[in-house]
């Protein structure tokens, strides 16, 4: 296998390590920009969606199991997302440091729930046959390199929920009261805006997205109680760089921290590129303290 | 010295004696227990000082308890060996020779002085480059979980020069005495504590300070402390830089209370579960980060040794809990109006606390006092008729 090769494998790599990372996310920084609220239970959401498609793998088989595990994920992370907003995250608004430990607390639980459940060890979902080969390069010189099925659909994935959710935040009634409470909460709730709905549906959309994560994560990785805990972390490295409450911001920082992370492996380990991504991150912030695509706004407080 | 001034002295001093005698009184086991704790308490003295004063939330104190317990336990390490051996762990991952960054730890007054200044340059130098961008209090959470869960990781893959998974472990002596001799164990808890009761004074000190006054303010309103001609960014990193050294102190003694110190003490979960700490006794009473540190780790030892897998699930509800029921934590609950209702109903006394409240009004209370403001302005027709007149 060339140089050449190894390169563009590890450039394929992080654009679906990216992908991934975009998925987690989104939610967070949705939720972030739109309500201020730093969710540390959105990777035990993600956690959440694995498992729910372990579930609906068992009882559904045949083409649609891939699918239907999507949905299930997809609307069971949602829901438990919505729970957690309406119980707990509605009464600490205006308290982000106080969200940021209690939803670590939920996360906590979450984990500890699963662990009882499901036990400590992984459970795996099988991936359907029609996802299983690969696409090998053999000639030329990027022969070597092997671009599965799997990390191609989830990055087809990322692209679809990237593009359904700029359609709703861009075109809908629905995303034109959002982008209006994110600008200025106080003058959309004297507008007629139901801040309380938006905030609920934000929140179930980024944790449903999170879900939807959980299930395409669970094809290429078992699903174990800390699943969450070891994207969690990205995804706000993700959130800081792109910016909060920006959708295109999100997706290029995804994109930078997943290029970032798997070409500095070529050069050094794992755990040493982990490092160099922090300190990439801190000096990003020096020159861009508020993001990638920063949202210019007239507030003299921000967050 | 007022009344009540020397009151609390005293209470202090009557306190700190009846723990000083805790050697004569506790088992062996309890007793380490108590040092272990109180060397943590260390460091929770540093969290309340930079979240409840500061209004900065770190998520990565593990990161400078490790740096301290790290330098302390290299000295360690080296003490015992001859000029050309190396420590255990790197002869068995084939290194030859000793990095120059270990063997100045062979020197006790650096292995000392680099327990409180390490830890303190690296917080001063990561709320440097976070602060002096006004990157705001949130990201700063996030970036030092961040450092945190990168700081961990390191210790584990360089496993030549930090042992890895294992960490630093296997001390004899310290200072030429031995570890494991119980009058060993005993002075050890007195440094602890007296390391303990110096720190408790020094903030105490510090927060009736003005610079303890101009952090409060910039807690409060960053902004408004910037248009009065203050630059927020120093005062910031100082107040971190004296909780980086604190928590180094804390590592330190910690580290020798439990004779090993790993990458599993420093690492996301167990820094924020320093915050839980704080939390429940207050973040804004240095007494009651004391107080919560002891309790919850209290609590930990006692619940974990009797259902290993019920604690995770207490310690996610203390955080749901703490954080919207009591926000204050328990030190919360002895508050001023707490006080006052005692003294006013049970000793049928004038309200006698003098401490000015920490955090803003209420949003009743500006209500209030909005609505009050109201009513005593001229209205349309007072104006009208003042006018006329």
């Amino acid at each position: 296998m060339g140089e050449s090769a190894v390169v563009a494998g590890q450039i394929f790599n992080g654009i679906s390590v990216g992908s991934i990372l975009l998925l987690a996310a989104l939610g967070l920084a949705l939720s972030f920009g739109v309500m201020k609220v730093i969710n540390m239970a959105h990777g035990e959401m993600l956690m959440v969606g694995g498992y729910l498609s372990y579930l609906t793998s068992q009882h559904v088989h045949g083409p649609l199991a891939l699918p239907a595990a999507m949905l299930v994920a997809f609307v069971g992370a949602s829901i438990m997302g919505a729970i957690l907003e309406f119980t707990i995250i509605r009464h600490l608004y205006g308290r982000p440091l106080d969200t940021l430990i209690v939803t670590w607390g939920v996360s906590l639980i979450l984990q500890q729930g699963a662990r009882s459940l499901f036990g400590a060890i992984g459970v795996d979902v099988t991936a359907p046959q029609w996802l299983q080969n690969s696409i090998s390069i053999n000639h030329g010189f990027l022969a070597g390199v092997d671009l599965p099925y799997v990390r191609l659909f989830i990055i087809a994935v990322a692209l679809v929920v990237l593009a359904v959710v700029a359609l709703c935040i861009g075109r809908t009634r629905w995303g034109t009261m959002l982008r209006a409470v994110h600008q200025h909460r106080e003058m959309a709730a004297a507008m007629g805006v139901n801040t309380h709905m938006i905030d609920l549906a934000v929140f179930a959309l980024g944790t449903g997205i999170a879900g939807l994560a959980g299930s395409v994560l669970a094809l290429i990785a078992p699903v174990t109680p800390t699943v969450g805990q070891s994207y969690i972390v990205y995804a706000f490295l993700v959130v800081i760089v792109g910016g909060p409450g920006s959708l295109i911001g999100a997706a290029l920082a995804a994109l930078c921290v997943g290029l970032f992370s798997s070409t500095a492996q070529i050069f050094t380990s794992v755990s040493l590129s982990d490092v160099f991504l922090l300190v990439a991150v801190i000096l990003f912030i020096q020159f861009r303290p508020k993001g990638i695509v920063a949202t210019h706004s007239r507030l003299l407080e921000d967050a | 010295m007022p009344k009540s001034r020397a009151l609390k002295v005293i209470v202090q001093l009557a306190i700190l004696t009846g723990v000083g005698f805790a050697p004569f009184y506790l088992s062996a086991y309890n007793l380490s227990l108590l040092g272990r704790f109180f060397a943590l308490s260390i460091l929770a003295l540093g969290i309340a000082l930079i979240w409840g004063w500061g209004g900065m939330l770190s998520l990565g104190q593990g990161v400078f308890f490790g740096l301290g317990a790290y330098c302390l336990a290299m000295y360690l390490k080296l003490v015992g060996l001859g000029a050309g051996d190396l420590p255990d762990f790197m002869e068995w991952s084939g290194l030859s020779k000793l990095p120059w960054w270990w063997a100045v730890f062979r020197n006790p007054a650096v292995a000392l002085g680099g327990v409180v200044l390490v830890p303190a340059a690296a917080a001063a130098l990561l709320a440097w480059l976070v602060f002096h961008r006004r990157v705001g209090g949130v990201y700063f959470a996030l970036v030092t979980q961040a450092l945190a869960l990168a700081f961990s990781t390191l210790l584990i893959s360089e496993q030549a020069y930090t042992g890895g998974f294992n960490g630093l472990t296997d001390f004899s002596t310290v200072m030429g005495f031995h570890l494991i001799d119980p009058s060993v164990q005993r002075g050890l808890f007195w440094v602890t504590l007296g390391c303990l009761a110096a720190a408790l004074v020094f903030l105490q000190w510090l927060v009736g300070t003005d610079f303890g006054k101009i952090v409060l303010a910039i807690r409060d309103g960053e902004n408004r402390v910037r248009f009065l001609g203050y630059n927020p960014v120093p005062y910031k990193v100082v107040v971190f830089a004296i909780a980086g050294a604190l928590a180094g102190i804390s590592g330190a003694l910690y580290m020798l209370h439990a004779g090993v110190i790993s990458p599993a003490m420093v690492g996301v979960v167990p820094s924020i579960e320093m915050i839980v700490w704080v939390a429940v006794g207050g973040r804004e009473s240095l007494v009651g980060a004391i107080l919560g540190t002891l309790l919850v780790n209290f609590g930990k030892d006692w619940i974990s040794s009797a259902i290993p897998s019920l604690w995770l699930f207490v310690m996610g509800l203390l955080f749901v809990l703490i954080v919207t029921v009591v926000p204050k934590g328990l030190s919360g609950l002895w508050s001023r109006d707490a006080r006052d209702w005692i003294a006013v109903k049970v000793f049928r006394r004038p309200p006698t606390s003098r401490i000015p409240a920490l955090t803003e009004p209420s949003e009743e209370a500006k209500e209030a006092a909005i609505t009050s403001a109201a009513a005593e302005a001229p209205t349309i027709e007072r104006r009208e008729r003042l006018d006329e007149a």
